[in-house]
């Protein structure tokens, strides 16, 4: 049972030269919120993310999706360091981060950067885009003016942006701009890993594409390696190598992305698909019903059970269906994976 | 942008006032204290005695003005001090939360529950009499409307995607604070800086009035007024000229904070290139 859990890490042990590879490792990563009960209520636990084996290969984008709720950003912030995990561990390029609960966030923040989704409000309004750019250089001990400047420049005309938009206030630009300077600020430090938290969902459709090019590019040229966090499917498959499906605090399957959305094997998945616009309607998944259970009364067996068109009994009894390989590097979290 | 009535008006006394405080040697006619004259005693206001002259013959008019320094000087001082202590607490609290959070929070409600003007009374009947001990008395209890504004905005502004941001690059707590909050809450605590100006003015001529401000011969609006009330039915000049200085600097800077609320948004600075 243990050992089909964390089937990912028995992977990695099998190939070691490619362990070499990893740059983040995320071992059986739980996150439990408590939540007090109110004056007579018993005192609640909310498992936003409840044992959760992640790995990303260097220069590697890894798709996480779901829907709201299931616990992909709270996955993305323990990464970066904002959210503490209740147990479980991350690595970073062989660097525990979690170790004892205490975090040396300088040289975290020179290793993971993460770019947030709502660009109004992610950027000081005080602060002139050359300031959110210099203040992490000095504060990594920088100190040279010719250098800061020159690597200011330099992220600039990454991010494609121009050098006289440097003194200006975030509400001087679009979104799409404003977002330029979000992951500007996220590669202004060099970092390896880049956790993209729904980079393009708070923007207009038609600088979607441009934006998700630009971060296409930029791990090429800079050779990072990315987590993209989203909901939208369509976001997701142009630009991951491999994909992990999140419901209700779990994965429920992972995989190189063409096996993901060419045979999905988890319900779950093949509703997601579904749910992308097709004008050709070839889409031929049934789209799943009703809404995300309470996570604070998660249902027994399988959470997918009480939405599932595929549903049996031993779906809706202990134990869980665990995280088991379908094909290769496929895994699914799905009693019935094989027979569907 | 139009110009705002409020602005305006407010602005104009207020920098009216700083003005005739900043040269009241050169705009007084006689010195406030010295020229005692008992010929000219209780003059009513005329071409010679602009605004009259008191029970010793000195000029109101110079008292007045000379009157300006002491109560801006008391006024600005003490505010400084209150806004100081306000935001600090209110910052740190906001951002920070848990036991410090809760413990300022005590603080401040036990300041709004003790009437302020009795505890700087209190105060000054430690300190004793004098400019300094005023200075003390009034900046250490009014802080709690900056407080509070402070830590609400932290509270609101902690959660905003760039303070997340300047986490994830490796800030630390007081950096984050001074660096990201506090440029994005000043807008508030300088509307209510200059709305407690105008407070900390009367405060200050309300203790000088009971006897606990400037001393005697000095002037200070409020001293001028608690002199002047035994000669109100005979001498009224001698209570409506500082009466009206008090009066027009705390309305100009009532007015001065509600203008600046109108403007202090970001958003309407400039715009977009």
């Amino acid at each position: 049972m243990r050992a089909a859990l964390s089937g990912v890490i028995i992977m990695a042990d099998s190939a070691s030269s490619a362990a070499a590879d990893v740059i983040l490792r995320v071992r059986d990563l739980r996150v439990h919120f408590h939540l007090s009960g109110g004056l007579l209520g018993k005192p609640r636990v909310l498992r936003a993310v409840d044992g959760v084996d992640l790995e990303l290969k260097r220069g590697e984008c890894l798709g996480l999706v779901g829907e709201s709720g299931c616990g992909k950003s709270t996955v993305a912030l323990s990464i970066v360091g904002l959210q503490a995990p209740s147990s479980g561990s991350i690595e970073l390029d062989g660097e525990a981060v979690t170790a004892g609960g205490s975090i040396d966030r300088k040289a975290l923040a020179r290793t993971a950067q993460i770019v947030f989704q709502d660009p109004y409000a992610s950027l000081n309004p005080r602060q002139t885009v050359r300031r959110t750019l210099e203040d992490p250089l000095r504060l990594h001990g920088v100190r040279a003016r010719s250098e800061i400047d020159d690597r200011v420049a330099t992220m600039l005309a990454h991010v494609g942006l121009r050098a006289e938009h440097a003194d200006r206030y975030p509400h001087e630009f679009s979104g799409g701009q404003r977002q330029r300077i979000g992951i500007a600020r996220a590669l202004i430090l060099n970092p390896k890993i880049v956790v993209c938290d729904e980079p393009v969902s708070a923007l207009d459709v038609s600088i979607r594409a441009q934006i998700i090019n630009l971060l296409l590019e930029l791990k090429e040229t800079l050779g990072l390696s990315y987590i993209m966090i989203s909901h939208d499917l369509g976001v997701v498959e142009h630009m991951s190598d491999r994909v992990a499906v999140m419901y209700l605090g779990r994965i429920v399957e992972t995989g190189p992305w063409r096996e993901i959305f060419e045979r999905p094997a988890h319900p779950y998945t093949r509703a997601l698909i579904a749910a992308i616009p097709d004008p050709l309607l070839r889409v031929p998944f049934v789209r799943a019903k009703g809404e995300l259970p309470n996570p604070l009364k998660p249902p027994d067996g399988c959470a997918f059970s009480p939405r599932c068109r595929y549903v049996e009994d031993p779906c809706r009894r202990e134990p869980l269906p665990a995280l088991e390989r379908h094909r290769d590097e496929h895994l699914v979290r799905c009693w019935r994976a094989k027979e569907l | 942008m139009p110009l705002r009535f409020n602005l305006v008006v407010g602005g104009t006394l207020f920098a009216l006032a700083v003005f005739v405080g900043l040269f009241a040697p050169w705009l007084a006619h006689t010195d406030p204290v010295m020229d005692a004259n008992l010929l000219n005693a209780e003059e009513p206001p005329s071409w010679t005695w602009w605004f009259g002259t008191d029970a010793q013959g000195r000029d109101i008019y110079s008292r007045v003005v000379h009157g300006a320094r002491i109560s801006l000087t008391v006024g600005i001082v003490s505010q400084l001090i209150n806004t100081f202590i306000g935001v600090s607490l209110g910052l740190t609290a906001g951002y920070l939360g848990g036991w410090w959070d809760d413990f300022v929070n005590g603080l401040t409600n036990l300041m709004l529950a003790i009437p302020s003007l009795i505890f700087a009374l209190a105060i000054m009947a430690v300190l004793g009499p004098g400019l300094t001990s005023l200075l003390i008395a009034l900046g250490l209890t009014n802080w709690s409307f900056s407080c509070r504004i402070a830590r609400a905005s932290a509270l609101s502004l902690k959660s905003q995607g760039y303070v997340q941001a300047a986490k994830v690059l490796g800030y630390g707590n007081l950096r984050i604070m001074v660096t990201q909050l506090l440029p994005n809450m000043l807008g508030p605590i300088i509307v209510i800086g200059t709305l407690g100006l105008g407070s900390a003015v009367l405060a200050e001529a309300s203790l000088s009035f009971l006897g606990l401000g400037v001393r005697p011969p000095y002037p200070s609006w409020g001293s001028m007024l608690s002199e002047a009330r035994d000669q109100i039915t005979t001498a009224p000049w001698l209570s409506i000229f500082p009466g009206l200085a008090i009066f027009l600097t705390v309305l100009g800077l009532n007015l001065l904070g509600d203008g600046l609320r109108d403007i202090l948004d970001p958003q309407s600075r400039s715009t977009r290139v």
